[in-house]
């Protein structure tokens, strides 16, 4: 990464006179495209994984879902089990936003925008996932309020459609003002953005909770409806979210010259701990009201841990998903995660895949199965979904890299200081 | 290709706000420019399938408003526009019609278990009279091949391709129960499908934007969706058609049984019920007390699925005692 190099340019720029918000953004992005080798690179490759997932997602549109592997029995798959668990990434940025504005946390207050840009990325790649899965996008505006119809209050989809964007725009508004704020080397104005971080604090427990809502007040559908699932949404959010935060401290301070201070860090651990050991207890209760109970209730979850009359395409997701989850808070539980960064970076991928498949593959996919008529017809997702849901990916993380690339180049450059 | 190795950006009034327009010499601005122009080309080539939607999708189809919203006048232009799409694509000429639900009736159904044979006609009836996917066999009904002794549906088979009946075997056609209390229209997030005044849910196949939330919320797996556009033989299309009900169903939307309003409607009887060879089926108005469906409902211990889930069915089962 070459910041230091745009500083000499930045510095004599600040005596410009027009600095309009959009002039502001479209400097941000011009500096935020320049970088190393690596950065091109990545970004190509990116770019390709986005331009072959929207190229299935065209053909699907064409041609109709079937190229998906959905069926009546099991309608909801891969992109629906993405989409909950980026609605709990978007959330979990709120992990550091917390301890930064309620409890004046300083050091964090200068990294939290990390986790906000993470929120912004997060949902992006939600709202995608839920296009992708719509049989007729075309028809998207029936869902906007006045020209639509909006069966709102009643649908929980409707109150996901307004706490997604709202948290969209929440998150948006915080990260560019404050950014310019910086770039202009101005104080910012806490009644322009105090308002919005604690609103966005409550809208980030909303994202999640209306999420679970979805499913868990269908009544058809007996693995879902449990009062636990909000909750338990929510814990694992805590634990997926912090986690990739912990991922990015480690790649920015490698591949930038940003250094993160110590002490963000330990917090997130801390809370990590914390959620990563409440989570599995939530699964655990869970998983004994199931399987103590018995009777027809617990089908899904036999299929899901052990499988059902032979019918087993699940059962090695979800041990993958227990184990990954047990190895993390073990290594997340010991001292050595504060010692070696690379203990700390694995015990973080392997949380965050865990909370992947347990809340993606392991929630929605279980929830068909057996049908609510009791048959059971088996789900692996097609090569088309896989292609459409790897470039939902390489867009979110592209938006996020760019995104931090864009508030490194602010925080960095030396006019911000007045 | 580091920002060190490439000459310092010009510096000119307004320069510095806007780099990528006022230097068009930057080796690095230029780079991106091009790269910027490949990268929407390619997206260009990548989602150009999507011209299949303009080809398909009709600005008026596209524009249309929901059912409800719908004037007579709007109706007489759209079913017209469907008919002369069914002849184009088909070379076949329907009839769309869209009778209304008759004052005062709520439509009930009832199977007699004692004796439903599991035979399958009535599926077959729905796949010809709804004009489904002959590919698939699609059907609305589904029917169950239970084990005596068990009302436990997990102990049910519905791919059973033996001589029916078996004698250890009773058989329960499960279709859309019309509930009164239907979880499939509460959760739709864009109203697209509604109960009647005459009990029946029916879909606005061309307000439906096929997120399948309400497949997800049937308890009975009543719901169909299309994961293709139906392929019909023309000879075998029934040209018989209701806007709500049987018209051929575009591609991406969802469907389910209708109790066959465009025949119920008019005083006939739904498909299923006149294929059935056996006479389990009842059909009629729950609203009037002469009804065969009231004496059933008088006379014979009744049930019905999933009751615990307070979904209020108009669908109910019986055994001859």
């Amino acid at each position: 990464m070459s910041i230091a190099s745009t500083h000499n340019v930045t510095r004599e720029e600040a005596a410009h006179p027009v600095r309009s918000y959009p002039k502001f953004l479209w400097w941000a992005l011009d500096e935020a495209t320049n970088g190393s080798v690596l950065f091109y690179v990545w970004m190509f490759v990116l770019t390709a994984v986005a331009l072959v997932g929207a190229n299935a997602w065209a053909v699907q549109v064409a041609r109709g879902m079937i190229v998906t592997n959905m069926t009546d029995h099991v309608s909801w798959g891969l992109y629906i089990a993405n989409f909950t668990f980026m609605v709990g990434v978007a959330a979990g940025g709120v992990m550091m936003v917390i301890p930064a504005y309620a409890y004046h946390d300083k050091k964090m207050h200068d990294v939290v925008i990390i986790g906000e840009l993470l929120a912004i990325a997060a949902i992006v790649m939600c709202l995608l996932f839920v296009v992708a899965d719509l049989g007729r996008p075309e028809r998207f505006w029936h869902l906007i309020p006045g020209i639509g119809r909006f069966n709102w209050p009643m649908s929980m989809l409707t109150w996901d459609v307004i706490v997604l964007n709202g948290y969209l725009l929440l998150n948006l508004h915080i990260c560019g003002y404050l950014l310019y704020m910086r770039f202009l080397g101005r104080v910012p104005d806490r009644r322009w953005y105090l308002p919005f971080v604690w609103i966005s604090i409550f809208w980030a427990i909303s994202i999640h909770t209306v999420t679970a809502f979805l499913y868990c007040g269908l009544g058809g559908r007996p693995f879902w409806n449990t009062a636990l699932l909000a909750p338990r949404f929510l814990a694992s959010a805590f634990v997926a979210g912090p986690a990739f935060i912990l991922i990015l401290f480690h790649i920015i301070g490698r591949v930038s010259d940003v250094q993160i201070d110590e002490a963000p860090k330990r917090l997130l651990i801390n809370i990590v701990r914390v959620t990563v050991l409440v989570n599995l207890l939530m699964v655990l209760s869970e998983v004994f009201t199931e399987f103590y109970t018995g009777g027809a209730h617990t089908a899904s979850a036999r299929y899901l841990y052990l499988g059902l009359h032979g019918n087993d395409a699940l059962v090695p997701w979800i041990w993958t998903a227990v184990a990954f989850n047990l190895v993390a808070a073990a290594l997340l539980l010991s001292p050595a995660v504060f010692r070696s960064s690379f203990a700390l970076v694995l015990a973080c991928v392997l949380a965050f895949i865990g909370a992947w498949i347990e809340k993606g593959m392991g929630l929605i996919v279980p929830g068909f199965i057996p049908s609510t008529l009791h048959e059971i017809v088996e789900y692996t997702p097609s090569l088309t979904e896989w292609k459409v849901s790897a470039g939902i990916w390489a867009l979110g993380l592209m938006v996020l890299t760019v995104g931090l690339k864009m508030s490194i180049v602010v925080f960095t450059s030396k006019r911000s200081k007045p | 290709m580091n920002a060190d190795e490439l000459p310092p950006k010009q510096k000119g009034s307004g320069a510095g706000l806007l780099p990528i327009l006022n230097q068009p010499g930057s080796r690095r601005t230029a780079m991106k420019a091009a790269g910027v122009a490949l990268g929407l080309t390619a997206f260009g080539k990548a989602i150009s399938p999507l011209w299949s939607i303009p080809e398909n999708v009709s600005v008026d189809e596209f524009l249309q408003q929901h059912y409800k919203e719908l004037s007579d006048d709007d109706k007489k232009k759209i079913f017209a526009r469907l008919e002369s799409e069914t002849k184009e694509e088909l070379g076949v000429d329907v009839t769309i019609s869209d009778p209304p639900p008759i004052p005062g009736v709520h439509f009930g159904y009832a199977i007699n278990l004692s004796k439903c044979n599991g035979n399958g006609k009535c599926m077959e009836a729905c796949n010809k009279e709804n004009n489904h996917d002959r590919g698939t066999d699609q059907s609305y009904i589904r029917v169950l091949e239970m084990s005596k002794g068990s009302m436990d549906m997990e102990e049910g088979n519905t791919t059973y391709d033996h001589t029916v009946p078996q004698d250890d075997k009773f058989y329960m056609p499960v279709q859309c129960q019309q509930c009164d209390n239907p979880p499939c229209v509460t959760v739709c997030p864009v109203e697209a499908t509604w109960k009647e005044a005459d009990g029946i849910v029916v879909v606005d196949y061309n307000w439906c934007i096929g997120c399948r939330y309400c497949e997800a919320a049937c308890p009975y797996h009543a719901r169909r969706f299309n994961w293709q556009a139906p392929e019909i033989p023309p000879q075998e299309v029934n040209p018989n058609q209701g806007y709500l009900s049987n018209r051929i169903r575009p591609q991406g939307t969802m469907e389910k049984c209708h109790f066959c309003l465009h025949r119920t409607r008019e005083g006939r009887l739904p498909a299923c019920l006149e294929a059935c060879p056996t006479g389990a089926r009842v059909f009629g108005d729950l609203n009037d007390p002469d009804s065969d469906i009231n004496w059933v409902l008088k006379n014979k211990r009744v049930y019905v699925l999933k009751e615990e889930l307070g979904t209020r069915p108009s669908f109910f089962y019986f055994f001859d005692s």
